[in-house]
């Protein structure tokens, strides 16, 4: 089964989710996620979906739950680079990812957590 | 009367077609409905080919119902007649009359063809009539359609023309709406200011609605929309030149702004944006003082 | 089907050409709600719906596929181009033959309460969508509509 892949740079694990995913896919990758902030003893991890089109519920849930176990994991999860027409159709969906932490690039995101001196 | 008399005269009117082409193109041009000015002799002669040959094909079918698939080409070929001479700027009755125009010339050569006297070929020719009254009332709502899809394109790049997206500084991007907002502009302004955020990398943006007069519901939901929209997005909006009339209204409808900062007016919301990102305007000889 | 730029009238003829008639997907596995975003992505397309309403029409079109294929034991989904007077529109409909759901509005208003599964997934397709419905009976089967005008 396709996996999606997690790298490590320096201190901080980066996730890019490249295309649509099957629901099970991105399951796995709640499971890996966990397992690999263990392994690297990483506190920040970036979440890119500027290439996602579509987040649904199930997904849009995912996100948050991911974002939740990061923190029980004592990481913090930074969701990048969503889409307008996504943003849209979530706030249209009821969905508002409450607890989860946004940003338009990862310069923000980085900023965000003071890594780099905000722009 | 049943649809496979007309299906017989198919094959009379196929051996005839070219003859029917040409009375069909002499009898436009005696009429003055040939606009030389709009096409010319070659384009307006296969137009006129393609719809018939299609026509007659689609006859032999033996059904006059247009909305069957025998009548799928016919429909095609009439469409796309129907939208080049919508935009080439023929009028919607010439273009209606272009079709029923092929009326006369199909009869004379059924009749030409039968020698009977006009009344036995009165139920096909009655027949035949009626289609080609339908296929023009085809041609016309596709014409309509034409032009309303050229009127909606034309509002579409209105409004995405008269939504400017200000950069103010580093980070804070203004959006000064003007105008009644109705539902409609409204998505597409906030659409716009969604993406200019990304392409900017700016995380704040201040929606200035002094020159709006009224808000009613929707537009005030399509604002909250955006906002939250932007926060899930990384960024975040302000609010300001809200008028007393429009707050009275806003509060009146029950809806509610959770969170979203507000203020009188643009420069008081920049000044706001502009310690979120850590900066502050001060006077030069402070500047001076400080930056050492 | 790649797009070269075209002259703006361009649009009015392809959107006659682009969209057939009738477009069926299988919704047998988790794969086939993935392809089925992809098909109602194109018909969209075909038909130049804006990002936007692609992006919803898209994500409504995952949330029905999902609930068949998870909830509904399986099913198709069937893509049609819709026509009322000038306007142009895109039709889903999709079919399981699963458990069915008893009460609909209970099951909508749980799942925007706990967030999650079939209630969840319904609930915000209605409100991507401009027109929705929705028959269901226990033991038979679900049938969900949805269209979204242009």
């Amino acid at each position: 089964m396709e996996r999606i892949p997690i790298i490590k740079i320096g201190r901080y694990l980066l996730v890019t989710v490249q295309t649509d995913v099957q629901d099970n896919v991105a399951l796995a990758l709640q499971e890996d996620l966990g397992n690999r902030i263990i392994a690297s003893r990483a506190r920040l991890v970036l979440f890119d979906i500027s290439s996602l089109q579509i987040v649904d519920s199930f997904i849009g849930r995912l996100i948050a739950d991911i974002a939740g176990i990061a923190r029980l994991l004592d990481a913090e999860v930074v969701v990048v680079g969503m889409q307008p027409a996504v943003a849209i159709t979530l706030v249209e969906l009821g969905l508002t990812l409450n607890g989860v932490r946004t940003a338009l690039n990862v310069e923000s995101a980085l900023a965000m957590v003071g890594i780099l001196d905000p722009v | 009367m049943t649809t496979n008399s007309v299906a017989t005269q198919v094959d009379q009117l196929r051996g005839n077609s070219q003859s029917i082409l040409d009375n069909w193109i002499a009898g436009q041009k005696t009429a003055g409905a040939s606009r030389p000015d709009l096409i010319s002799d070659a384009d307006l002669k296969r137009q006129c080919s393609e719809l018939l040959t299609t026509f007659i094909e689609a006859l032999a079918s033996g059904t006059t119902d247009l909305s069957q698939p025998a009548w799928e080409r016919t429909r095609a070929t009439l469409r796309s007649i129907s939208l080049s001479r919508a935009r080439a700027g023929w009028t919607p009755s010439e273009t209606v009359q272009f079709v029923f125009s092929l009326k006369q010339p199909l009869f004379a050569s059924l009749q030409s063809q039968n020698g009977a006297p006009a009344a036995a070929n009165s139920a096909e020719t009655l027949e035949l009539d009626h289609l080609i009254d339908r296929l023009g009332l085809f041609t016309a709502d596709i014409y309509q359609q034409g032009r309303e899809e050229v009127i909606l394109r034309q509002q579409q790049e209105l409004l995405e023309l008269s939504t400017p997206v200000v950069k103010l500084w580093d980070g804070i991007l203004a959006l000064p709406l003007i105008g009644t907002l109705d539902s409609e502009r409204t998505q597409v302004v906030m659409e716009t200011l969604l993406q200019a955020l990304v392409e900017t990398g700016s995380t704040i943006a201040i929606i200035d609605i002094t020159g709006v007069p009224t808000v009613d519901t929707r537009v005030a939901q399509h604002l909250i929309q955006t906002v939250s929209a932007a926060r899930l997005m990384g960024a975040d909006c302000l609010i300001s030149g809200i008028r007393p009339q429009i707050a009275q209204t806003i509060v009146h409808l029950g809806v509610t702004l959770p969170d979203v900062v507000t203020k009188a007016t643009l420069a008081d919301a920049f000044v706001v944006a502009l310690d979120r990102l850590g900066r502050q305007v001060v006077a030069k000889g402070q500047a001076t003082a400080s930056s050492r | 089907m790649s797009r070269a730029p075209s002259p703006w009238w361009a649009s009015l003829i392809l959107s006659e050409v682009h969209a057939p008639e009738r477009l069926i997907v299988p919704l047998r596995a988790q794969e086939d709600v993935v392809l089925l975003r992809h098909r109602v992505r194109e018909q969209a397309v075909g038909l130049t719906f804006s990002l936007l309403d692609q992006t919803k029409i898209v994500t409504a079109a995952s949330e029905l596929g999902r609930n068949a294929v998870t909830y509904g034991g399986g099913g198709e989904a069937v893509i049609e181009a819709a026509r009322d007077g000038s306007r142009v529109g895109l039709v889903l409909t999709v079919t399981d033959h699963g458990p069915g759901i008893a009460n609909v509005e209970d099951a909508m208003r749980a799942g925007f309460t706990t967030g999650t599964g079939l209630g969840l997934g319904l609930s915000g397709t209605r409100r991507l969508v401009d027109e929705f419905d929705l028959r269901s009976t226990v033991g038979e089967g679900t049938v969900v509509r949805i269209v979204r005008w242009k």
